[in-house]
């Protein structure tokens, strides 16, 4: 009288195919978007558009020419663009994975405090919620004086601003996520004379877990950003942030390098995004429906 | 075992916040070993009964002692096991490691708590399902791991509050002879709430009949069918008469339907 259970592992061939038409979905997307792009260019500029900007080679590259941009020499006879937005990229991903590990240790602990008082909560609360009404590029230079005054290198500096863009998100939903067991998950533990501690990490840890991935998915772009707006305030020539002032100052003359290094930007941050999903799955394994 | 009841409720009285009485005068005692069934239409307080003997909740008066000690002693002792109408199970746990949580809990070490759920998943007729999670279980095998999980640690007492309640008839039959089984292979007390007559009648001791608004104990059954119960027992005239007297004393209680 056996009761039946659902597997719900996949095959490898199926997980194959899914995989195939996952790539082939992006690809179009990305052709789509370039379609898109270049006649919106082309109509532009055959209708002579100036609404809501003027269409014309400088505020519109073509999209061949931003990538062939990665592989022309950034001074003549030197090594190729895509080589410098390398190092920048690198040295961003240091400033913002630096940046991702303080905010998301931080929004956790936070958490983690305010779901054990009420107290804390209703106090604390919003000071935390103030603190992200706060324009960032009003609290970098700070950040970046104040900590250069005590001898912290700038691109620490720049992780602490990525560390504030990140540790929100994951605050908010890690409390809610340590809050998510319900009366019944709670008495059990009761019932066993649990200690809260033991309540914290057997049973409201575990719990908020997909709500802490969901939170790393949003904070893993956010502290890209964070990395790259805090070296503009910083003067930090070797990062992506860096590289985007001074591209913008030759942007009548040369718009592509601009848009290639945005690009950049992009992949850098999609590759954050890509690594904690990819986390996410070793991780977290239960009930679909249950994976925020 | 020594002869001080199981449990031993005297002028247990509960009141809600908003003035309602749940449980009005309750006096009960459970003997080791027994098997006691609580029965009763809906919000008489059965629940809250079981509640308030698992020191889940808090009585507005009288005394509840279990194995002679206060309610909330024996709760941090440990001695008893708890299962609900829904199995409570932690989505993140493997069935196995659902079944260790109270082991782990009071820190037995790794080898003792793989001993032990090895003789549990055998114990429930679980072999083979020990590393699925709730998620690919029926409720049937669900309800089997919570109650796997409530005897890991050996109580003395185990509190059951509907545990069946959700399960289609043929499920819950099959699992009444299991808990017998089981309630004979460990040699617990059980104090179970239903709201099945027959149910009731098949598993207990004694069936304890409650009225509702306020909650209080209107009759006590004593089943006198022997055990082992088979499904057979199911088939007998005394189980019958039984049912029809647990039945006659539920709708006397009742106040007006």
């Amino acid at each position: 009288m056996a009761s039946i259970a659902v597997d719900r592992t996949t095959t490898p061939r199926i997980a194959a195919v899914h995989g195939a038409r996952r790539v082939l979905l992006v690809v179009c997307g990305i052709a789509v978007f370039w379609a898109l792009w270049e006649a919106y260019r082309w109509i532009g500029e055959s209708l002579g558009i100036t609404w809501p900007f003027a269409v014309n080679a400088v505020n519109m590259p073509h999209i061949h020419d931003m990538l062939n941009a990665l592989r022309l020499p950034l001074q003549p006879g030197g090594p190729p663009l895509i080589h410098y937005e390398w190092h920048w990229a690198l040295f961003t991903a240091k400033e913002a994975l630096l940046g991702f590990a303080l905010g998301a240790a931080i929004g956790f602990g936070l958490a983690v405090l305010l779901a054990n008082s009420r107290i804390m909560r209703q106090g604390l609360l919003p000071y935390i919620v103030v603190s992200q009404t706060v324009p960032i590029l009003a609290v970098a230079p700070m950040v970046v004086v104040g900590l250069g005054q005590k001898g912290v290198s700038p691109w620490i500096a720049v992780s602490v601003i990525a560390a504030y863009l990140t540790f929100f998100p994951v605050a908010m939903n890690t409390l809610r996520g340590l809050l998510s067991p319900d009366r019944r998950d709670l008495e059990l533990m009761r019932s066993y004379a649990a200690d809260r501690r033991s309540v914290l990490w057997k049973l409201r840890v575990p719990a908020s877990l997909p709500f802490v991935f969901s939170a790393l998915k949003i904070s893993a772009t956010a502290c890209v950003i964070g990395a790259i707006i805090g070296e503009t305030p910083a003067s930090i020539q070797d990062g992506l942030g860096g590289a985007i002032v001074n591209f913008n100052q030759y942007y009548s003359t040369g718009p592509e390098r601009l848009w290639a290094t945005n690009i950049v930007c992009a992949v850098l941050g999609f590759a954050f995004f890509g690594a904690i999903v990819l986390a996410e799955k070793l991780v977290l394994r239960r009930a679909p429906e249950h994976i925020a | 075992m020594n002869d001080r009841p199981a449990v031993a409720i005297q002028g247990l009285t509960k009141q809600f916040k908003a003035g309602v009485t749940a449980l009005s005068g309750i006096d009960l005692e459970v003997q080791p070993r027994e098997f006691v069934s609580l029965i009763g239409p809906s919000g008489c307080g059965k629940s809250t009964l079981l509640r308030i003997i698992g020191d889940l909740i808090e009585p507005s008066a009288g005394t509840v002692e279990v194995n002679g000690k206060t309610a909330h002693r024996a709760r941090l002792d440990h001695d008893y096991g708890i299962v609900f109408q829904e199995a409570v199970l932690y989505d993140w746990r493997t069935v196995s490691k659902n079944i260790a949580l109270p082991l782990e809990l009071l820190r037995w070490s790794k080898e003792q708590r793989t001993t032990r759920v090895a003789e549990l998943i055998g114990l429930v007729e679980l072999e083979g399902f020990e590393d699925h999670h709730p998620w690919q279980l029926s409720g049937g095998m669900q309800q089997r791991v919570a109650i796997a999980r409530a005897l890991s640690f050996d109580p003395a007492l185990l509190l059951m509050d509907e545990p069946f309640g959700a399960l289609d008839e043929m499920t819950r039959e099959r699992l009444n002879l299991e808990l017998l089984r089981i309630w004979e292979a460990s040699g617990s007390t059980i104090v179970f709430v239903t709201h099945s007559i027959p149910e009731a009648v098949f598993l207990s001791t004694r069936v304890v009949v409650m009225s509702a608004r306020p909650g209080r104990v209107s009759a006590i059954v004593e089943v006198d069918l022997p055990y082992p119960r088979t499904a057979r027992t199911r088939e007998e005239p005394r189980f019958f008469e039984l049912v029809t007297e647990v039945r006659e004393r539920l709708a006397g209680s009742e106040v007006a339907v």
